[in-house]
């Protein structure tokens, strides 16, 4: 955290990074859906951010940060295809454990949050301005 | 500010009012942070200790934690309709002292012109 104290401002736009760090995990979420491996280990799993709350004793605001971005889920699918390319020896592929009704239940929620942080941010900005023009 | 008396009490509420924007765009940034507690400034006790002594006091002491509609399993507190709504109503208040505020400085202007 840098020492200047958070504006407003800075509260809506860290919050905004975060909820598109969000977003471009569960895009590469979705992309991957069905996606095979010859291995476990090999698998796609599920990437989730982890949100932690960043506090400003000197303003008294909180914003937001991506601490890390985890694998989540359940463990890959094996599956018995012989007919697959990517088969290992004995015939079996690893499918990604990439849940789509979560995925786009959580694209919905992070579309919503950072257009919330985009309407807190064009009020302030519209509520500085006329304080701005204040006695003229 | 606070006991500056051309102003009166609208110094003091502008400031108030500035600081309770930041505090609800806390909550909102925060809406899905696992843990997080939603905290809301009572307007009228933080105005009313503002006007004896500093404004960041006056606000940390009216600063209280929301009592949440319904608990969520990953313990934020967070409402969204609550919080938009505290917004839009705080940014509405805040154009209103604004208003107060100018009107006050058009009518001392007008005074020292001898309109």
């Amino acid at each position: 955290m840098s020492d200047q104290p958070l504006s407003i401002f800075a509260v809506s736009g860290r919050a905004m990074s975060a909820q598109l760090v969000r977003m471009n995990t569960t895009a590469s979420n979705l992309a991957n859906v069905g996606s095979v491996s010859n291995s476990a280990d090999t698998a796609y799993r599920t990437i989730k951010p982890v949100f932690r709350t960043s506090f400003d004793k000197a303003s008294g605001m909180a914003t937001v940060d991506v601490e890390n971005i985890v694998t989540a889920g359940s463990e890959p699918t094996k599956r018995y295809d012989p007919a697959n390319p990517m088969a290992d020896k004995d015939g079996n592929v690893w499918e990604s454990n990439v849940d789509e009704t979560r995925e786009l239940v959580d694209m919905m929620e992070t579309a919503r949050g950072y257009q919330n942080n985009v309407e807190v941010m064009q009020t302030a900005k519209s509520l500085i301005v006329d304080t701005l023009k204040l006695g003229k | 500010m606070a006991d500056n008396s051309l102003f009166g009490i609208h110094g003091a509420a502008l400031e108030v009012r500035g600081q309770r924007m930041g505090i609800l765009a806390s909550n909102i940034a925060n809406s899905s942070t696992p843990g997080f507690k939603a905290k809301d400034i009572d307007f009228q006790k933080a105005l009313r200790s503002a006007q004896g002594g500093s404004i960041d006091g006056a606000v940390t002491g009216a600063t209280m934690y929301r009592v949440p509609l319904q608990p969520s399993l990953d313990g934020n507190t967070v409402d969204l309709s609550t919080e938009q709504t505290a917004f839009a109503e705080n940014a509405v208040q805040y154009q209103t002292t604004l208003a107060f505020l100018n009107g006050r400085i058009n009518e001392v202007t007008r005074a020292l012109r001898g309109e």
